[in-house]
């Protein structure tokens, strides 16, 4: 029995199934009291929210609660896995909790009471919460909680998190004394003998399963938090009294099922059909996961969700435009004309205009994500995909990411977190980004417009195809780039694809909004904050340029501002242009000409591939400038006009003719040109070394398509 | 014979496993000696098959299935 009441901080961990509703429950306790954040040395979430609670004396207590990441059973088979392991079995851990609430779907208790009997062994106070009682009762499941109760040894609260019903009633139990049984569900000592009473000298743990669990385990917390005598001690034991971990876990789960099954025959009594929702489920799936009608369907979805996101998407986007150029304005006319004005407007507004204009499409990508797996249908999708995309070092798991990076690569890669397997989830990141991005769009559409006639052809719109066509040519280089990474990226580690397919059911909306908020946030201030640092470098190349430059050309251009026959817009247009010509940007650009070449570019297209370092879709911005067209952002018409008349001097012909401009469409297809998708693969993968090699080999890959484009068609 | 021979529809009865880290996967997800297990359907290609076993739907891959030994009822 433990006693909470006269304590003033609390820390509780939440455990559960996947499937059990467990995010329903910590949102209802936690509102939008939450932040995320990793766990010390994994990509794992780790989700902590806070709330109050007061007891019946008016006495408050501030928790601390920590979603820990759903599992079956606590014995750890993957990275992943450990979390919940390693937090509970080890007392000295950051985030080992005061108490646990494990989350039990009332309708598939044996499994639930598995996992919840193993941390009644651990001896944490612990509550279990049976939640989904809604659904059990349907199904004709009758529980006796009382005596359920009994029998565990622990207070029971019965559920349905999806209407608050039994929060309350949790958050008392959590305000009073918690129940704990004595005994033990399983007698470990029978499958360790002699073992236990060494490992609790050597790791101080109270409880003889914590103990068992450790000597199975134990190779999964070295790195993070034993000291290496330790270890050694733990593997002495092992080897002097010849201890079989996989053999003694294997046994002692079994003794346990059997305790829990009969356990359950007591206290639950099945009237009525379980069927139902079984039946409904298999009708379901005999149509989506049909052989031709399964991936038709799929098809459609993702066709659907991509016209939604570019239609919905656009109105707030032109919203975001509409409030950083009213933004611009005002900061012009508040301050003198300046560097640091200058600096204001064009290096940060632009830069978060730059970030911001994302979050619309990336919101609405990942609610309709959201909205797939929150119903069950993204497990099918996997489950059909899985056995095509194994073949090229992929899993079906992958498909959410390679979806999603047609729209951004940053939540694409982020979303690779539940592939479990390390091999198929790097690879899966590291070729993501060569889905065709929306940030390559309007560099498609431009270069296009200016090589591909318009017009159709039998009947199909030309310049439509031939950007259907560039995004092909996007999704087959990342499979094909994932197919050789199969035989050169070496990662010794097991795959499991045994997954639950759980029964479908209607999305939680509430738990999807949680979800999108949580993602634009890591969106904006992890990518944000890389895009914005660039954008400021990229303003200072271009803003500035060796010794008196800038003040020679304007001196240039004075006896021309005084001639009023000429307006005065247009010799803005020009002295910018010339202005970016001689900064440091356009040395740059004049000093990488020659490598640049052989694949048609000049050192025009070179201040722009650089500039496009930023972000890809600067690319028409900086044409724009380039070719002193105006600022008319994406609306590329004056531009297009402009660089269609530009004359390539060595040729005497014009500079974008067909082979140039699918040479530089093909450059921008698959060279690595999205400082924030670095900065996420290195957070994900933990290293530099990975995203240094991504943006080697995808700009390799890119010289070498646009060398070969460039020199067989022109 | 093998969970991954039998054909979509059957059932077994599972017997054991021949594989230590898949044994323990599907032990804890409630794969136990001496329970029902039936095939409900093969992905469209084939692999993975999706079984109903202790009242839920599980997939997995052929080379899993091919660990687990049952006996078809």
């Amino acid at each position: 029995m433990t006693d909470f009441s006269r304590k003033n901080n609390l820390k509780i961990a939440i455990v559960g199934n996947p499937n059990s509703g467990k995010s329903t429950v910590f949102n209802a306790l936690t509102g939008m009291n939450q932040k995320v954040a990793n766990f010390p040395g994994v990509t794992v979430e780790k989700r902590t929210g806070f709330f109050t609670l007061e007891n019946n004396s008016g006495q408050k207590t501030s928790v601390e609660i920590i979603d820990l990441p759903g599992c079956y059973s606590l014995y750890p088979k993957s990275i992943d896995e450990q979390i919940p392991f390693q937090v509970l079995c080890d007392p000295d851990d950051d985030s080992h909790p005061d108490a646990v609430i494990v989350i039990a779907d009332a309708s598939n208790l044996k499994r639930s009471l598995f996992l919840c009997s193993q941390i009644i062994d651990l001896k944490i106070p612990t509550v279990l919460a049976l939640n989904m009682i809604d659904l059990a009762e349907r199904k004709g499941l009758v529980i006796d909680t009382k005596k359920l109760s009994e029998k565990l040894g622990i207070t029971i609260i019965p559920m349905n998190a999806r209407n608050k019903q039994g929060i309350p009633g949790l958050k008392q139990a959590l305000t009073g004394s918690l129940p704990h049984p004595d005994a033990y569900f399983t007698d470990v000592k029978k499958y360790s003998p002699g073992i236990t009473e060494e490992i609790k000298n050597v790791i101080h743990v109270k409880s003889d399963y914590a103990a068992f669990q450790v000597v199975n385990n134990f190779e999964w917390i070295a790195s993070l938090h034993l000291k290496t005598d330790k270890t050694e001690k733990l593997r002495k034991i092992i080897s002097d009294k010849n201890f079989k971990a996989k053999e003694a876990q294997a046994k002692e789960t079994l003794e346990r099922y059997e305790v829990i099954t009969s356990l359950i025959k007591e206290v639950v009594r099945e009237e009525g059909t379980m069927k139902g929702t079984h039946i409904r489920s298999k009708k379901i799936d005999n149509v989506l996961t049909h052989r031709i009608f399964g991936y038709i369907i799929f098809l459609v979805v993702l066709f659907l969700i991509f016209q939604a996101i570019f239609a919905w998407a656009s109105y707030p986007m032109d919203l975001v435009d509409s409030f950083f150029a009213w933004s611009k304005q005002k900061v012009v006319g508040a301050m003198p004309a300046g560097m640091l004005s200058d600096l204001l407007v064009n290096g940060i507004i632009a830069g978060l205009n730059g970030v911001v204009i994302f979050v619309p499409q990336i919101a609405l990508l990942f609610a309709f994500i959201a909205v797939l797996e929150d119903t069950g249908y993204m497990a099918r999708v996997s489950f059909m995909m899985d056995k095509l995309l194994r073949g090229f070092g992929l899993n079906g798991k992958s498909v959410i990411p390679l979806i999603s990076g047609v729209a951004c690569a940053v939540p694409a890669i982020m979303s690779a977190r539940t592939i479990q397997n390390r091999k198929e989830r790097l690879i899966t990141i590291m070729v993501t980004p060569l889905m065709s991005c929306s940030a390559r769009l309007p560099v498609y559409t431009l270069l296009i417009s200016l090589i591909i006639p318009s017009g159709f052809f039998y009947g199909v719109n030309v310049q439509g195809l031939v950007l259907f066509g560039m995004y092909l040519i996007g999704f087959v280089a990342a499979i094909g780039a994932a197919w050789l990474m199969k035989f050169i990226i070496r990662v010794k580690e097991k795959s499991f694809f045994i997954m639950e397919l759980p029964l479908y059911r209607l999305p939680r909306f509430s738990n999807i909004g949680m979800q999108i908020i949580e993602k634009v946030k890591v969106f904006l201030f992890d990518a944000g904050k890389v895009i914005m640092a660039i954008s400021i470098v990229l303003w200072g190349l271009s803003s500035n340029a060796p010794g008196n430059k800038f003040e020679e050309i304007e001196k240039k251009y004075e006896p021309a501002s005084q001639n009023y026959d000429i307006p005065a817009e247009e010799i803005a247009r020009q002295m910018k242009s010339e202005k970016l010509e001689s900064s440091y940007a356009g040395i740059l650009g004049q000093w990488i000409e020659p490598a640049i070449k052989p694949l048609g570019f000049d050192w025009k297209i070179g201040i722009a591939l650089i500039t496009s370092f930023a972000a890809r879709e600067v690319f028409v911005g900086t044409m724009s400038t380039i070719y002193s067209a105006g600022d008319e952002g994406t609306h590329s018409m004056t531009v297009r006009e402009k660089m269609q008349s530009e004359i390539n001097p060595d040729t005497l012909k014009p500079r974008y003719d067909f082979a140039t401009g699918f040479s530089l469409m093909l450059f921008y297809a698959f060279a690595m040109q999205c400082m924030s998708t670095l900065a996420v693969v290195k957070r994900e993968t933990h290293s530099w070394k990975w995203p240094l090699i991504q943006f080697a080999y995808m700009g390799a890959l890119a010289y070498v398509a646009s060398l070969i484009a460039y020199q067989l068609l022109k | 014979m093998t969970l991954d021979k039998l054909p979509p529809g059957s059932e077994a009865i599972i017997e054991s496993f021949t594989d230590d880290d898949i044994k323990l996967k599907l032990l804890e997800m409630g794969c136990l000696p001496g329970e029902k297990i039936s095939v409900v359907r093969y992905a469209p290609l084939g692999d993975p098959i999706a079984v109903s076993v202790s009242g839920y739907l599980l997939s997995m891959r052929r080379d899993e299935a091919a660990c687990v030994e049952v006996t078809q009822i």
